[in-house]
């Protein structure tokens, strides 16, 4: 008998939680989804903030978003997997493999705003400042820019990526390395045909996850590229040799804006933070939105290779 | 001839060693060989002959090295692990462990069956092509051939001719296995290692396996790692005894089962221990 109330009431107490957790999200969804429904129409979407920033759309903070992540990701996830990879298939167990292991593990837990500081560091301080030293023709490159905005998240999410990476090599059952290595397959052959192929689902999956969420991070841009307020697209007319021809192309040397931080000088910066409300909820939600498709789409990637390879 | 203690010994014996015939060449050979995992010793000082073209199982209670032992052949052994050798293992007399040994052709020459079936999870052609395609057998028509020959080989053929593109891991634990022995036999092997190969089959798909293990004794130098008796007795030419990491005993299989010379070989067959 009192072992059945104790059952009811656990059972009644983890209902609880679960519903407490679940109407937060909802109560934060929903406010953001009222707030900013009526703010977002195709104007707002296409259109450049105008009057001070009070009024208008935020087209090119979309953009900057955009164009960061797609940087960030040309930049994290090849060298990402790769790091991976030749941790868990090459490293094997030595003191160094181990020690560069939980340096990742750890990496991963480090707070955004130290990669924000060691970016302006790093890479406008130290590389940007060093190439423009030796060009010899004044500043270009040690100073903000979208590079090394892209090249500070990319570092923020390499060792989320790695760790996922890995977890997903970890999966693919060592008897079927072993199998391609006693057919005389070598180490490479074995990945490349026999890891990967099996991996790539799970590393597909991991690193979308980590990336949308280094999509909405805004402390490593902070100091790194972001723009309070540009009147132009980071765009440059890129000439083609031997014609006449020029095309628009996205100058990676070029400041941005960008949706997180958009948000953020709405909110706090703004000369009448009560008349941009409904622009800081339109903002928001188009970030939330942007966010949310990233994980929908690994979501559907994951349950596509499922249902195609059996196991994931 | 003295009665066998394991009854399955078969005394007609199909290729069997003519009288008078020259000895079959040694194919593999275990030169005062010892092995270590890290600190733990598994195989000491093991002086032992395996003749090309037959069938040599290697019995023993778990735990005793016997899958070292034909891991340590093809060098499949020190992937997981950091090992130590001494000795020497050669095959047609060159030391597997050289420095400068090809660990490709090594493994090419010396094919494995695994105790569990491990396919790939790829189609049944793809699983059997694997082994030609990474040693650069690249056109349709040859794969072809390949695929084919080797399912034959392994009497698979008329089972999956009609869904070569479905998935190998859509076959019974039997058919894959004997997907396992095609994926080996289509990249030529001389020698092919086996380890407890039938340890994850029910009886009707051993008895298929066994038959297989006796086609092959014609053109491959088999060695099997089995805890059956029975199997051992049944299929092998000669057998081996280990016990804790030393060779105990080596002979002709109908010698080991019915005269073995040691005694804790006759204790462990006769099933007083192990």
């Amino acid at each position: 008998m009192k072992r059945r109330v104790i059952e009811t009431l656990a059972l009644a107490g983890l209902r609880g939680i679960t519903a407490c957790v679940l109407l937060a999200i909802l109560l934060m969804l929903g406010s953001i989804a009222v707030g900013g429904a009526s703010t977002i129409t195709w104007e707002f979407l296409a259109s450049e903030p105008v009057e001070g920033m009070t009024a208008g759309g935020i087209f090119p903070a979309i953009f900057g978003t955009l164009c960061i992540t797609l940087l960030m990701i040309l930049m994290a996830l090849p060298l990402g997997v790769c790091a991976a990879i030749s941790m868990v298939e090459y490293a094997g167990q030595s003191r160094l493999a181990r020690v560069i292991r939980a340096s990742v593990n750890n990496l991963a837990g480090v707070p955004s705003i130290v990669f924000g500081l060691f970016g302006v560091g790093f890479f406008i301080l130290f590389i940007g400042r060093s190439i423009d030293r030796v060009r010899g023709e004044g500043l270009l490159f040690g100073q903000p820019a979208m590079l090394w905005a892209a090249a500070t998240l990319a570092v923020l999410v390499l060792p989320v990526i790695i760790v996922s990476t890995a977890e997903a090599l970890n999966a693919v059952p060592r008897s079927h390395r072993e199998a391609a290595l006693a057919l005389g397959a070598t180490r490479w052959q074995t990945v490349s045909r026999v890891v990967l192929p099996q991996a790539r689902a799970g590393i597909l999956t991991g690193s979308i996850l980590s990336i949308s969420r280094g999509a909405g991070e805004t402390a490593p841009i902070l100091f790194t590229g972001c723009a309070y307020f540009l009147p132009r697209l980071p765009v440059v007319d890129l000439q083609i040799p031997f014609t006449s021809l020029s095309v628009p192309m996205v100058n990676p040397l070029d400041q941005f804006m960008e949706l997180s931080y958009h948000i953020f000088i709405m909110a706090t910066q703004s000369t009448d933070a009560a008349v941009t409300r409904p622009i800081q909820y339109g903002t928001t939600l188009v970030l939330v939105g942007l966010t949310f498709a990233l994980n929908v789409g690994a979501i559907i990637l994951r349950s596509r290779y499922r249902s195609r390879h059996g196991t994931p | 001839m003295a009665t066998p203690i394991v009854s399955a010994v078969r005394t007609s014996r199909r290729p069997g060693p003519q009288p008078g015939a020259a000895p079959p060449a040694t194919k593999v050979a275990f030169q005062g060989m010892g092995f270590s995992y890290g600190s733990r010793r598994a195989l000491k000082d093991v002086n032992l002959e395996v003749p090309e073209r037959r069938v040599t199982a290697i019995i023993g209670p778990s735990g005793c090295g016997k899958s070292t032992l034909i891991k340590s052949i093809n060098r499949i052994a020190e992937i997981a692990a950091d090992i130590k050798v001494d000795g020497q293992v050669k095959i047609d007399g060159e030391d597997v462990y050289a420095p400068g040994l090809d660990l490709v052709d090594l493994r090419r020459r010396v094919g494995m069956l695994f105790q569990k079936p491990n396919p790939f999870p790829k189609s049944i052609f793809e699983n059997v092509a694997f082994g030609p395609r990474i040693h650069g057998l690249n056109d349709r028509a040859g794969l072809e051939g390949v695929v084919e020959r080797s399912l034959r080989q392994a009497a698979l053929w008329d089972e999956v001719r009609d869904r070569l593109s479905s998935s190998a891991l859509d076959l019974s634990g039997g058919q894959q296995q004997r997907l396992c022995l095609a994926r080996v036999l289509a990249v030529d092997p001389e020698v092919i290692l086996m380890d407890e190969p039938c340890s994850a089959l029910d009886p009707i798909s051993t008895a298929r396996i066994e038959e297989l293990i006796d086609e092959l004794r014609d053109r491959y130098t088999v060695v099997i790692v089995t805890h059956n008796m029975q199997q051992a007795a049944r299929v092998s030419d000669r057998t081996a005894f280990l016990l804790n990491g030393e060779l105990v005993e080596v002979g002709g299989t109908e010698t080991i089962f019915t005269a073995p010379s040691d005694r804790r070989t006759e204790d462990y067959i006769t099933g007083r221990f192990g």
